[in-house]
Parts: structure tokens; C-alpha cells; sequence
């Protein structure tokens, strides 16, 4: 029978990127001077996975890399070497390496031979510097009679941890005798090459010690608790002079267990072991096979460790679907609501008494596709914590490059939003974050004569408010430069002057081309502007908004819709056309009143609503319609807010709310200006939802023609 | 006639005022009568608007006004045809379909050079069969043209 192994490889590729992005995210966390076992424990865990399921895959060179990172950890969470913050960076590397291997045997680019080569010996160095008192050991290694196996293979695997030399062929029942020379400990070599062959078949001589793992077989026999060994009984039989293994049997051999606390180097356990052995009772059996079995009680340790871990990847069952058919429920269930408005509709003219069982199941019918609907749109529902999550590695990266201190702060990292806006949020959001670093931090010496701490402080927060979502990224840094940002705006020729408001300034850097950057740096300046940050958000149906202060630093906020989907909209008409509003968008809607209404420059005409004149644009104008509303006192104004202007777009009627599905216009056609979507009303025709924002901007152009000109 | 399968193709046709033109089967999904479409703001004129076609947005083009031929009257005799291009769902509105057709290799010719009514770049060429002569239409190479304004144009 044979096995596709490729739907396991996909979920290979998905768990060694969680745990990849795990590994990144303990690794932020940890506290070099004093870390924490169990995020030590976590972290190796996290690389022992990747390298397991590497190995039984056959990605040799992840396994390789991943090895050495483990034995490495290994020594750390064992204490046998103190982390410094150098090998936490190297750790981080070795994670962006193994990310870009991951990629390659995905298919998607490939993978830096050189660096992999770098991070290797990096890692390596680490794990041989810390052992000055490691001398080379001469090691002999016997392989016992049994099946054929490539002994070239083995050679070259030992060749990696020490010079081998006097290779003999000997008699049948050590067919091979060869010697090592080497740093590792004798426990290192004979994990090392049990991969190529079984283990019973290894004896292994170190000066005094020998060690094999028919020790393990004695216990075995002893006890006989574990039968999985038995199937190897038959090569271990032939094995004579076995027994004198670890010390362990002090009253066989070796009479001082303190060589073995020196040597066993590879063991974190012999310290405990160690005080028990005086005393060999039959007991002792399962203890001596404890710490053999390495793998096994390795996993007891870190299962313990994982429980009480905070971040637990286990403690919530879930399954994975593909974004395609949470997508596909999404449309049905769209369909359904527009299926059952349509019916609700129709229903409406049938007379309730006659027939007041079917309305009855009409109404039933609109709450059960109500709750479809949210709990489906539930399902596409994520913490934002997947976003934030790039940014602490991003941040203590791009801080020590720009030679600042930061501290980053995340507030809010769960509070959910559609996955769509996970995946689309990431970039703008990173070119904030890089912007504040940048441009808004100002570097400690800067701060500290500023009277500041030395150490900046970046904020990420994320909150709901009304029905939107919230993203802002502040820091304490330095602000936008309000001089610098006007005078730039003039050398490209734009229409600005002195008594602009502050927020008219601000949103000045998202010009297309416009960059507060005095140079270019490794940083910021290179390729994405802040007008894409705009576009991008845009795109998503949000806006972006800034606060800043000179000297106190800079919010950059994004406002989100809740879900790309659905939304709450008000129906208008404007002569025979029908159009939806966002609910979102709209402060109130009032009728005009002819005194309340001027004109300005002889064109466009502004309302005084409360004292604040807003200008008045006609949508019939924007959309180049027919109207048959003359008079704007029989009409209705909407009083629109959008990236913090106020509109009054003028419509024939206001028809009434409904929540619509939102269906992509860029599917079938392009994007049309003024428009942010389309959907389905309930008599199956087609609307269209407009794109306030946009709007807005049309309007400016429609009611200012200098405007206009600057554009083109 | 059926010698060489690979050159003969399996045509659409209607008609555009007095004009016959022909395009791939394939490409067809479905023909329907012309339905109440919502209009474009401005968009060109030959862009009708758009309909929902079972849950989908779709838009569609007059090609009528688009090569200035025909009468355009929308009445129930009116046709749809809705295509499948690059991915996409449209319709093009045009004054009826006739027939389904083969056309092998040797019933082709070349277009010529002929005015702005329509760019030569969108014609595989000239179709004859009994006296009529078929316009054979690259409808896919035609509706994601520039000019048509349906696909946003490709960012650079």
C-alpha cells in the first residue's frame, strides 16, 4: 500500500511554520540574564518538532540545521551553557534560515546556501566555545553483526564531530572497530549515528566507560516492563562484555559514579540518578532505563512544560479549513440573506390574517438566518495578535540597526477582525511601524537631551469603536515636522499655505511621492510610500487618520469596518438610481432649508448646518445623472464624515436601512470611482454601495476646479 | 472538409446590424434575454451597467453602440450573451445570435486594414460560408482591451 505522503508534507510545512513562528515569539520574550525554564523547554521543543518531523520527511538539510539548534538549547534549558543575548540573535537567524528552507521546499524561492552554512558553524562555535575543558576524547566505537549498512555513511556522519581513524574490518561479531576523536561525549556520538543504524549494534569505548544500549536491554530484562526492545534480541545475544555500561551497576564495575558526573556530560539527569545509585536495588531498573530512553523522558518534561506555558498551541481544539470554503459558506450564506429579504419583502403584501401562519415562519426564517450569519461570520473572525505578532522581532531588529531603544507595548491583540484584513493589514502596518521607528524615535542621545528617557516607546492598540475597528500605532517620539512637511509640499508644486489646519498637514505624507525623509535609509524610503499605506487601507474599506504633537510624538490611527462582507447601509435614491450609504460614514441627514444655503466663489455651495459651513455636493453632480429634484429644499442632505471631513452630499430620498451583502465589483470589472462595492437588493437588483471617502474627494474636485487642474 | 481538427473552430454568431460575427463556443456560458441593468456613473456609454446573474455582478457592454452598428432597441428579442474571459463574467448585448457554425482553416482569410470601427488587432480574420461573410472575433484579446475599459489597466 502506498501512502500519499503529500497531504502530511502540507501539514508539515503548516506546523513547522507555527512552531517556527513560536520559536520567534519565546525568543522575544525570554530574559536573557535569568530565563525562564519553561520558555527554555518551550523553545527546544519547538526546534525538536521541526527537526523531527524534518527527518521523517527527509528535508536532511533542516534536520541538520535544526540538530545543531536543539543540542545547543538542549545545553542551555540544562544549564551546562549560559545564554547570551549573541545567541539569541543567532537563534532568531537560524529561524529566518530555516524559514527561507521551509519556503524553498515549498517551492517558493530557495533557500541561501550560504547562509545556512553561517548560521550553522554560528551555532556550532556556540555550542564548542563553551567547553574549554572538553578535551578531544578517543572514543572506540564497535558495531556489532547484524544487518548490512553503509558503513561509508557512517564514517562520514562521524566524521562531522571528530577525526576518525584506524578503521578495522574485524572479525564476525565486530565486523567494524574504528576509532573517534572527538569533543562530543560518547552519548552525543552514538544519538548521532543511530539514525543509521540500530542502536543495540553500537558499543561505544570511552576510556573507562563503555557505553551501548544493551544496557538498556539488561534493564529490560531485569524488569521486563518495556517490551519494545525484544525485537533486537537477537543481535544484542551475541554480545558479550556489556554489562559494565554506565556505572550505574556499582557493584558490577566501575566502583566511582563521580567519573560518570564528568563525562556523562550529555545526561542532565545523572545528578539525581546519581544519589540513588549507592544503592543498587531492583528498583533501580526502570531509573537506570530512564534515562536511556532519552526521547521519551524528554517529551514527559516538555509535555509538563507546555501545560503550564502560557502560550499553549494545544489547550483549544481546533481544525484547519481552507480559507476557500469559509469563503464559499460566506457566499451561500450571503445568498441566503438576500433569499430570505426577498421573501420578507414579498411578504409584506400579503394580508397578515389570512395569512399568518407563512409570515410567521417568514419571521422565524429571518432570525435563523441571522444567527447563520454571524456565527458563520464568526468563523472568519481572528485576534489581531496574528498581525502583531511580526512586530516585536520587526522592532528589535529595526532598534538596534537605527541604534535606538525602544520598548514596544501591544494593547488589545485580541480583539478579532476578519482574516481577509489579517492578511491585507500586515504591510501598511509594517511601514507605520517602521515609519515611527524611523522617522517618529528620536535615538537616545536626542531623547535624553530632550529631558525624555533614553528608551522610546511604541505603542500597538487595537479596539472596537462603534462598528469599527481601531488600529493605532503611537510612539513618544519626536512627531511630524509640520515646517518641514508644508515646505516639501511646495517644492512638488502643491496647493498648501500657513494657516492650514494641523490634520490638512498630516495628510500631506500621504501624497503620492511624498517623502519627509532627509535621506534615504536602509530603513524607510525605499520602494512603498505612504500613499500605498493609504491605498492599501482604503482598499480594505478604512481610513487612516493622524494625531501628532511635536515633541510628544505621533498616532497613526486606522479605522477598519468589521468585516469585509457585510455592512449596514442606508438606502438613498437619486433620480431613478439607487444607492447605499455605509452606516458608518453618515452623522445625520437633515432637509435643507433654503437660507441655509450659499453659494461660495459663485460655484460651489456650502450649508450652514449649527454654524458649521459644510460644503453641499450634489450626487446627481458627481455621477453626471439626471435629476428630477431641482430644489434642494426637496431633497435630503446626508452629513457624511470621511478622513476627517465633513461633506453634506445632497440626494433625492432616503429609502431605509438594511444590512447588505457586499459583492465585489473587481470580480467581473474594474473599480469603478465613488463606488466601494455592489449587492443585491432584495427585488434581485443590482446597487451600488458608495465609497465615501473617494466621494469626498470627487466632490472637492467637482465643487474646487483649481483643484482639478492640480490633479491632472 | 473535417480534415484538420485543429484549425476548425466551433463558432458563435450574431448579429451586429448587418454584420455577422463569430467567436469561440467556448468561451459562451449562456445566452439570455435583456434584463433591467443598474447603469455605471460615468462609465462609457456602450457599458450598459450591471446585473445580478444568480448572485454574481456582472457587467455589460452594448456591442452595438460600442461599433456603432445596429439599432439599439432593447425589446424582448433583445440578446445577452454572457461570456467567460480571463476569468471573468460578462455580457455583451447585440442585436441576435443565428447559428452555431465549423469553420475549417481553408473557409479563413486575413482581414485587411480597415478603420477606427473596429482595431484589426481584436479580428482572427474573415470567415466564408454560402455568401456570408462571418467577422471572427477575438473576444477575449477584444473585452480586455484598454479601450474597453472592463479590466483595469495592469499597474505598472
Amino acid at each position: 500500500m502506498t501512502i500519499d505522503m503529500s497531504q502530511f508534507i502540507a501539514v508539515f510545512f503548516d506546523e513547522a511554520a507555527e512552531h517556527l513562528a513560536s520559536l520567534e515569539a519565546l525568543l522575544l520574550k525570554l530574559d536573557v540574564e535569568n530565563p525562564d525554564p519553561e520558555a527554555l523547554n518551550a523553545i527546544f521543543r519547538a526546534a525538536h518538532s521541526i527537526k523531527g518531523g524534518a527527518a521523517t520527511f527527509g528535508f536532511n538539510d533542516l534536520t541538520e540545521v535544526t540538530h545543531i539548534l536543539e543540542n545547543l538549547l538542549d545545553r542551555i534549558r540544562k544549564q551546562e551553557t549560559q545564554l547570551r543575548p549573541e545567541m539569541v540573535d543567532a537563534f532568531l537567524r537560524a529561524g529566518d534560515v530555516l524559514q527561507d528552507m521551509l519556503a524553498a521546499h515549498r517551492g517558493q524561492g530557495e533557500a541561501d546556501e550560504i547562509a545556512i552554512e553561517q548560521i550553522t558553524h554560528e551555532l556550532a562555535s556556540f555550542s564548542n566555545e563553551d567547553k574549554p575543558a572538553m578535551a578531544l576524547k578517543g572514543m572506540s566505537i564497535e558495531i556489532a553483526a547484524g544487518e548490512i549498512f553503509d558503513i561509508n555513511n557512517l564514517i562520514a556522519g562521524l566524521a562531522r564531530y571528530g577525526e576518525v581513524s584506524n578503521i578495522e574490518h574485524g572479525d564476525d561479531e565486530h565486523p567494524w572497530r574504528l576509532n573517534v576523536a572527538t569533543e562530543q561525549s560518547a552519548e552525543n556520538i552514538l544519538e548521532s549515528i543511530t539514525f543509521l543504524i540500530s542502536p543495540e549494534r553500537i558499543c561505544i569505548q570511552n576510556g573507562k566507560n563503555k557505553i551501548n544500549k544493551e544496557i538498556e536491554k539488561v534493564a529490560d530484562t531485569s524488569n521486563s516492563q518495556d517490551g519494545a526492545y525484544g525485537f533486537f534480541e537477537d543481535a544484542a545475544a551475541s554480545e558479550p562484555a556489556v554489562n559494565e555500561g554506565y556505572g550505574f551497576f556499582t557493584s558490577e564495575t566501575t566502583p566511582e559514579p563521580t567519573v560518570l558526573l564528568e563525562d556523562g556530560e550529555g545526561f542532565g539527569f545523572f545528578t539525581a540518578v546519581a544519589a540513588i545509585v549507592p544503592e543498587p536495588t531492583p528498583i533501580e531498573a526502570p531509573v537506570i532505563h530512564e534515562p536511556l530512553n532519552r526521547r521519551s523522558s524528554d517529551r514527559t518534561v516538555m509535555e509538563k512544560g507546555a501545560e503550564k506555558a502560557t502560550v499553549s498551541d494545544k489547550s483549544d481544539s481546533s481544525i484547519r479549513v481552507s480559507v476557500e470554503k469559509v469563503d464559499q459558506l460566506l457566499n451561500l450564506v450571503g445568498e441566503l440573506v438576500i433569499t430570505q429579504s426577498m421573501l420578507a419583502q414579498n411578504a409584506l403584501l400579503l394580508d397578515p390574517v389570512v395569512h399568518e401562519k407563512l409570515l410567521s415562519g417568514v419571521a422565524q426564517l429571518e432570525r435563523n438566518t441571522r444567527e447563520l450569519q454571524e456565527s458563520v461570520m464568526s468563523i472568519r473572525m481572528m485576534p489581531i495578535s496574528f498581525v502583531f505578532n511580526r512586530y516585536p522581532r520587526l522592532v528589535r531588529d529595526l532598534a538596534s540597526k537605527l541604534n535606538k531603544q525602544v520598548e514596544l507595548r501591544m494593547i488589545g491583540e485580541n480583539t478579532e477582525l476578519d482574516k481577509g484584513f489579517i492578511e491585507k493589514l500586515s504591510d501598511p502596518m509594517t511601514h507605520l511601524v517602521r515609519n515611527s521607528l524611523d522617522h517618529g524615535l528620536e535615538t537616545p542621545e536626542v531623547r535624553l537631551a530632550k529631558g525624555k528617557p533614553a528608551q522610546g516607546n511604541l505603542t500597538l492598540k487595537a479596539f472596537h469603536q462603534g462598528g469599527n475597528i481601531v488600529i493605532e500605532v503611537s510612539d513618544d517620539g519626536a512627531g511630524l515636522n509640520r515646517e518641514r512637511i508644508l515646505s516639501k509640499a511646495r517644492e512638488r508644486g502643491f496647493n498648501v499655505n500657513d494657516n492650514m489646519p494641523d490634520s490638512e498637514v498630516w495628510m500631506l505624507i500621504f501624497e503620492a511621492g511624498f517623502s519627509t525623509a532627509e535621506q534615504v535609509t536602509d530603513v524607510s524610503g525605499r520602494g512603498v510610500g505612504m500613499d500605498v499605506v493609504r491605498k492599501n487601507i482604503q482598499s480594505m474599506g478604512g481610513r487612516i487618520e493622524i494625531q501628532s504633537m511635536t515633541g510628544i510624538g505621533s498616532t497613526m490611527s486606522v479605522r477598519l469596518p468589521l468585516t469585509l462582507a457585510i455592512l449596514d447601509g442606508m438606502s438613498i435614491s437619486v433620480s431613478s438610481e439607487l444607492y447605499i450609504i455605509p452606516l458608518t460614514f453618515i452623522v445625520e441627514s437633515l432637509q435643507p432649508r433654503m437660507v441655509d444655503i450659499k453659494s461660495m466663489a459663485g460655484r460651489g455651495s456650502v450649508i450652514n448646518v449649527r454654524g458649521e459651513y459644510l460644503p453641499l455636493v450634489a450626487l446627481y453632480e458627481v455621477f453626471n445623472l439626471p435629476t428630477e429634484v431641482k430644489s434642494f429644499e426637496d431633497g435630503i442632505a446626508i452629513i457624511l464624515e470621511a478622513e476627517g471631513q465633513k461633506i453634506a452630499l445632497f440626494v433625492d430620498d432616503l429609502l431605509g436601512q438594511h444590512q447588505v451583502v457586499v459583492k465585489n465589483l473587481e470580480t467581473n470589472y474594474r473599480r469603478v470611482a465613488g463606488v466601494a462595492g455592489a449587492t443585491i437588493m432584495g427585488d434581485g437588483h443590482v446597487a451600488f454601495i458608495l465609497d465615501i471617502a473617494i466621494l469626498v474627494q470627487m466632490a472637492q474636485q467637482i465643487t474646487t476646479p483649481y483643484l482639478t487642474q492640480m490633479a491632472a | 472538409m473535417m480534415s484538420d481538427n485543429e484549425v476548425n473552430r466551433e463558432l458563435l454568431v450574431f448579429a451586429l446590424g448587418k454584420e455577422e460575427y463569430g467567436i469561440d463556443i467556448l468561451k459562451v456560458q449562456e445566452i439570455r434575454g435583456y434584463d433591467a441593468v443598474t447603469s455605471i456613473a460615468n462609465s462609457p456609454v456602450f457599458i450598459k451597467g450591471v446585473i445580478n446573474l444568480r448572485g454574481n455582478i456582472v457587467p455589460i457592454v452594448d456591442l452595438r453602440i460600442k461599433f456603432g452598428l445596429g439599432n439599439v432597441v432593447y425589446d424582448q428579442f433583445t440578446v445577452v450573451i454572457i461570456i467567460n474571459v480571463s476569468q471573468r463574467t460578462m455580457g455583451i448585448v447585440v442585436d441576435g445570435v443565428s447559428d452555431v457554425m465549423t469553420l475549417a482553416s481553408d473557409q479563413l482569410r486575413s482581414a485587411p486594414e480597415f478603420g477606427s470601427a473596429l482595431d484589426t488587432a481584436y479580428i482572427l480574420g474573415l470567415g466564408t460560408v454560402e455568401n456570408r461573410m462571418i467577422i471572427l472575433v477575438d473576444i477575449e484579446k477584444l473585452m480586455t482591451s484598454a479601450d474597453m475599459a472592463l479590466v483595469e489597466a495592469i499597474a505598472a
